[in-house]
């Protein structure tokens, strides 16, 4: 940071600035004129926090994705699918049992067998052939899209929260002051989703910690590197993809869980994940963690802040966010060089 | 890129035709009594058959064939064909007259339709310009994604597309005193539009143009070396390829009388790349048998699936399982199904003598 400070005088400034401004933003109580040119306070900031736990989602869907692509340069379009299926199946599970914690550890193992299946009778008789695996992930996606569609049916489920996380919680972020007594007003926000955007934040960390602490993820970001070289000095390489095929499709089908509890599971909804996690991984970097969160934060925020300020054009700055990284920054913004 | 690599060259020259002979001699009969057939079928087929059945292939093989074009000869798998074939629909369904009066500008079919393939044109340069910076796997993700982005636009923008309803009345034009949208010269207009199309790609392929591309396809940095500028032969493929899309688009969008979000959704978008691997991405022709195989499945499913008490919105799960099984076993489609089973019969020899049959 000191050293982008003495390179980029000018750019440090502008970014600290930013930053200041957005701090002010977020923590000041906004001046009666800001609040009649852009709206109130609480509403931004609704749609900020929004739009940061929507980041924290799309961040649980895409990172397996992006890991998956990473490692293996298999572009799995039947993603969506993996988190609508862990999603449904989350939904009976909490319905059955009652326990909506149990759903987890039950669909990680679920979905990620559905993934160890995929890997190694599918994916794995066809590697090096890209194109081809991702025509085989495109049909996997239509039949279990239909197969899904034929089981659940057309309508809406939402999985119950349990008591705990119902409600909402204070946070220490001032909405406003009441002009009568002076006293500051705190915003009110569903706890669900804050605890959803800590579990995501954990989950985040624990991967990075995995993947640049671990001898484990050693081998995977050797594998990301040059696959043909860390086969030929020994390893067993096709374990290390079983490995993380799992581990991406069971984190997709948990993050349906997520989905299922804080929006809601219909046909259609694997799609809009899937391209969710794609824009995601576009603009964040291929194969980078890091990448997928800074991209699941960014597009989570754009498209809540567009549905609040400019409701017809929200998907366009999504797009035209995605345009211009394509444009200046093609291997995306913490991608390595192709 | 196992797909593209095994795609087609050009020209491919028929060792059995003499040099003496004209070129109308040197049409295989195959072609010949394929034509006779398609020309004639108003004769025998019903109007059901002629409208729905028909001029939907031709339609969807028109869409394909873009997509063939794109991918068999530059290497490029595009899910944006759709796109741009809606683009045009919708264009001229804005630009000429429709239900919605509000929105449309009512203007004549010979300022709307070249209007219409013009902004397809347009609009598949500007994406093809930021699909073209990536490669393979990545091109699909991208076009994929821009795809989604113009179906949510169509969905949310009520003052251009007329958002969640669309456009409905879009009819053609009443040209020569015909009604365009009878199922015989509707089916004729398909079959006219479908040849030229297929004509063009056939013709572009064997083009120094049409060459240079499959040169791009399968060593960008020889053919830099060579002096061609591999980016504008790509851009100049998704420019070309959006001619075709646009024309079954506005064909489509005739056809339906109508076009809403939903014909360019997704599942619309994965369609036509189902269609053109069925068919096989190595030759054009592809597209129009593929298309034929998933309109006749579409068409026919519910009444087959009853028999067998399934509903009849399992259909999506046969072309799914379809689409699953090609891509496993014969990655270059039916027509290279097509393709062994001559060359094996080719290979048999006599039993007896051992001379080729």
């Amino acid at each position: 940071m000191d050293k982008f400070a003495r390179n980029h005088p000018v750019w440090a400034l502008v970014i600290a600035l930013l930053v200041a401004v957005f701090l002010w933003l977020v923590l000041a109580p906004w001046p009666a004129e800001l609040e009649a040119a852009v709206g109130r306070k609480r509403i931004f900031l609704n749609a900020l926090l929004g739009g940061i736990t929507l980041g924290a989602l799309y961040f649980l869907v895409a990172s397996g994705f992006t890991l998956i692509f990473g490692l293996m340069r298999i572009v799995n379009l039947a993603h969506g699918s993996l988190f609508l299926l862990g999603g449904y199946i989350g939904y009976e599970i909490t319905t059955y049992t009652g326990s909506w914690l149990l759903a987890f550890p039950i669909v990680f193992v679920v979905v990620g067998l559905l993934g160890l299946a995929m890997q190694r009778f599918v994916f794995a008789h066809m590697e090096g052939e890209e194109l081809r695996q991702t025509l085989v992930s495109i049909g996997l996606s239509v039949v279990l899209a239909d197969v899904m569609l034929w089981y659940w049916g057309g309508q809406s489920y939402t999985t119950l929260a349990p008591a705990f996380l119902r409600g909402p919680v204070e946070l220490p972020l001032i909405s406003s002051i009441n002009p009568t007594s002076g006293e500051a007003i705190f915003i009110r926000y569903p706890s669900v989703r804050v605890w959803i955007l800590v579990a995501a934040i954990v989950i985040g960390v624990a991967m990075w910690l995995v993947l640049n602490r671990t001898s484990l993820g050693m081998l995977i970001r050797a594998g990301v590197d040059d696959r043909e070289m860390l086969a030929a000095s020994g390893v067993r390489i096709q374990l290390v993809f079983l490995a993380v095929f799992v581990f991406g499709a069971g984190l997709a089908g948990m993050a349906g869980v997520v989905g299922g509890t804080f929006q809601s599971l219909s046909p259609g909804e694997d799609t809009r994940f899937l391209l969710a996690s794609l824009v995601v991984v576009i603009v964040g970097g291929m194969g980078s963690i890091v990448g997928a969160a800074i991209g699941a934060a960014v597009i989570g925020v754009t498209e809540q802040m567009g549905l609040v300020y400019a409701p017809t054009y929200s998907v366009v700055f999504t797009f035209l966010i995605m345009a211009a990284v394509l444009a200046f920054r093609p291997q995306g913004l913490l991608g390595a060089g192709r | 890129m196992a797909l593209a690599d095994q795609a087609p060259t050009g020209a491919r020259i028929n060792p059995a035709a003499a040099p003496g002979r004209s070129w109308i001699e040197r049409i295989p009969p195959g072609w010949w009594i394929a034509v006779v057939v398609l020309l004639a079928m108003p004769m025998v087929a019903n109007n059901f058959w002629l409208f729905q059945v028909m001029g939907w292939s031709f339609i969807l093989g028109m869409i394909a064939v873009s997509l063939t074009f794109l991918a068999g000869y530059g290497g490029m798998v595009s899910l944006l064909q759709m796109s741009i074939a809606g683009l045009a629909g919708y264009m001229v369904a804005i630009l000429g007259p429709s239900g919605t009066t509000s929105i449309s500008l009512g203007l004549a079919w010979w300022i709307a339709l070249p209007a219409a393939f013009l902004v397809a044109a347009i609009f598949a340069t500007l994406s093809g310009a930021l699909a073209v910076r990536t490669e393979g796997i990545y091109t699909i993700m991208i076009t994929l994604a821009i795809a989604a982005a113009f179906f949510y636009f169509t969905r949310q923008n009520y003052t251009i597309f007329n958002g969640y309803s669309g456009f409905n009345l879009v009819l053609p034009p009443r040209l020569f005193g015909v009604n365009w949208r009878d199922p015989v010269p509707f089916y004729y207009l398909c079959l006219g539009c479908a040849a030229l199309c297929y004509g063009a790609v056939v013709y572009i392929s064997r083009s120094p143009f049409g060459l240079a591309l499959q040169g791009v396809r399968d060593n960008p940095r020889r053919m830099a070396a060579l002096g061609f500028n591999v980016t504008a032969h790509r851009v100049a493929a998704h420019a070309l390829a959006s001619v075709f899309a646009s024309v079954g688009g506005i064909l489509l969008v005739w056809q339906n009388a109508q076009i809403a979000p939903g014909t360019i959704g997704i599942p619309a978008a994965i369609d036509i790349l189902v269609v053109a691997v069925i068919g096989g991405l190595r030759r054009p022709l592809g597209a129009f048998v593929g298309a034929f195989i998933y309109v006749i499945l579409q068409v026919f499913s519910p009444d087959v699936l009853g028999v067998f008490g399934f509903s009849a919105e399992r259909f999506k799960l046969i072309i799914g399982l379809g689409f699953l099984a090609v891509v496993l076993f014969s990655p270059d489609g039916v027509l290279g199904l097509w393709d062994r089973w001559r060359a094996r019969r080719a290979r048999r020899v006599d039993p007896l003598t051992g001379a080729p049959r």
